[in-house]
């Protein structure tokens, strides 16, 4: 399975085995991964699963729709390589994905 | 303040648990007055998510979230719920004499003998912007709604975001504002294709100012705003004059007035027991999202289920004594005459 490592706001990392098809936020829950709210549910609709995705790997997961891009606005200091975490699938290729969660969730 | 409305249940939501209630309540001869902040029926289902399909509706493989809205509102049709939009109950206060007094922040008065809760993850709130301080200046400077246009004349106005109230309000307020300034994170406007065209139109004209970045600083003294500092996407910040900021970020669910209503809370949530749906308060009932007892799952199934249970429980409260027959709409001329289609 592949892993995906999160690093909450001034915490310790934290791997995770993800499973291919789930998104990253729904791993992030199942993990009490803590920082992602996911306020309503993964619905694209809420703007609370906001996650950096390390530059590094930002070119494979890739830019955002435009519907997540325009809930993006509603999220809080968000950055080049921002993502919802809830429209982000896993696959065999994001094997090793890093992503930072932001101090807050608006 | 109008007339007080007496009235056997209010219900306190209008998403698609608070909705069914209302059938299982009329199937018992209770009437209903539902409360919502929003201005229209359906709750989430209708603010978040209404284009979205639903798998797990009992009978129906699959149902957009508006269309089962739709549905419900038909299907509750024959009880002539009244529907009170666009306000929130603030006060709940136990009455000497039995049932409830409920007072919304439009002034609207009930009298209740029931009270049901179904607010889901609460009420819907303009999201505040997280801009470290801001708090300092809301109600003074800083205003999630325009209530009074006049209020904003003269001054140096900053307008937050990319969607239709952001650009709706730029073009309305730009000709009493002394300045206006319309700030969003990137280049790219999600509001009305006719909306947008104006704004840069007033933008080439030099009327209005847009500014591409994200508010990270307020400045001001006791209350009053002078400036605010956005950063762009290169890094660097500019200082935008402001005595006056509308920042449009969405909504949000907050518990709200239920907070202060003496009822027993859990992580948010009310605990209610599963027999009844009672909260801790003898006739204010919880269903749907907004309760919580030992293995309660968030499905619009549940509430549906909850509220029906509910229903039996609130028809003893308000016609104690009365013998409970229970019914199938299947067969009763005595429900189907309720429904109308007898």
């Amino acid at each position: 399975m592949p892993k995906i490592t999160f690093v909450p706001y001034r915490q310790e990392e934290i791997v995770v085995e993800a499973e291919i098809g789930a998104t990253v936020m729904e791993t992030a829950v199942r993990n009490g991964v803590p920082g992602i709210e996911a306020e309503c549910g993964g619905a694209c609709a809420c703007a609370t699963c906001h996650v950096w995705v390390d530059p590094a790997w930002y070119e494979k997961v890739g830019a955002p729709q435009p519907m997540e891009e325009d809930m993006l606005d509603f999220a809080w200091d968000v950055r080049a390589t921002s993502r919802l975490s809830c429209q982000m699938k896993v696959t065999e290729a994001l094997d090793g994905l890093v992503v930072e969660i932001p101090e807050r969730q608006a | 303040m109008s007339e007080a409305i007496t009235t056997d249940v209010v219900i306190i939501g209008a998403g698609p648990v608070g909705l069914f209630a209302v059938f299982e309540l009329g199937l018992l001869d209770l009437k209903c007055h539902v409360v919502d902040i929003l201005d229209r029926p359906g709750g989430q289902c209708t603010e978040l998510y209404p284009e979205k399909p639903i798998y797990d509706i009992p009978g129906h493989p699959v149902v957009g979230a508006q269309e089962l809205i739709d549905k419900l509102m038909e299907q509750i049709r024959p009880f002539g719920p009244t529907f009170h939009f666009a306000q929130q109950v603030e006060q709940l206060e136990r009455l000497a004499e039995g049932g409830f007094r409920l007072v919304t922040d439009a002034g609207t008065e009930f009298f209740a003998k029931v009270v049901v809760i179904a607010a889901g993850g609460g009420s819907f709130q303009p999201k505040r912007p997280p801009v470290p301080g801001i708090e300092a200046f809301e109600a003074t400077s800083v205003f999630y709604s325009v209530r009074k246009m006049e209020s904003f004349a003269g001054h140096d106005v900053v307008i937050v975001g990319g969607g239709d109230s952001a650009l709706d309000w730029t073009l309305n307020l730009q000709p009493v504002a002394r300045r206006l300034t319309l700030v969003h994170r990137r280049d790219d406007f999600r509001g009305a294709p006719h909306s947008v065209e104006q704004m840069r139109r007033l933008v080439g004209e030099g009327a209005i100012d847009l500014v591409i970045g994200q508010v990270t600083e307020l400045a001001g003294t006791d209350g009053t705003l002078a400036s605010l500092t956005v950063k762009k996407s290169d890094g660097s910040t500019v200082a935008v004059a402001a005595t006056r900021m509308l920042p449009f970020f969405g909504l949000t669910m907050k518990l709200g007035p239920i907070a202060g209503w003496g009822l027993h809370l859990h992580e948010n949530l009310i605990p209610v027991d599963t027999e009844k749906f009672e909260t801790s308060e003898p006739g204010i009932f919880a269903i749907g999202d907004i309760n919580t007892y030992p293995g309660k799952l968030k499905l619009i199934l549940s509430g549906f289920h909850e509220g029906a249970l509910m229903a039996q429980a609130a028809k003893r409260l308000v016609d104690p004594g009365k013998r409970i027959v229970f019914q199938y709409t299947t067969s009763s001329t005595a429900l189907q005459k309720k429904l109308g289609v007898h």
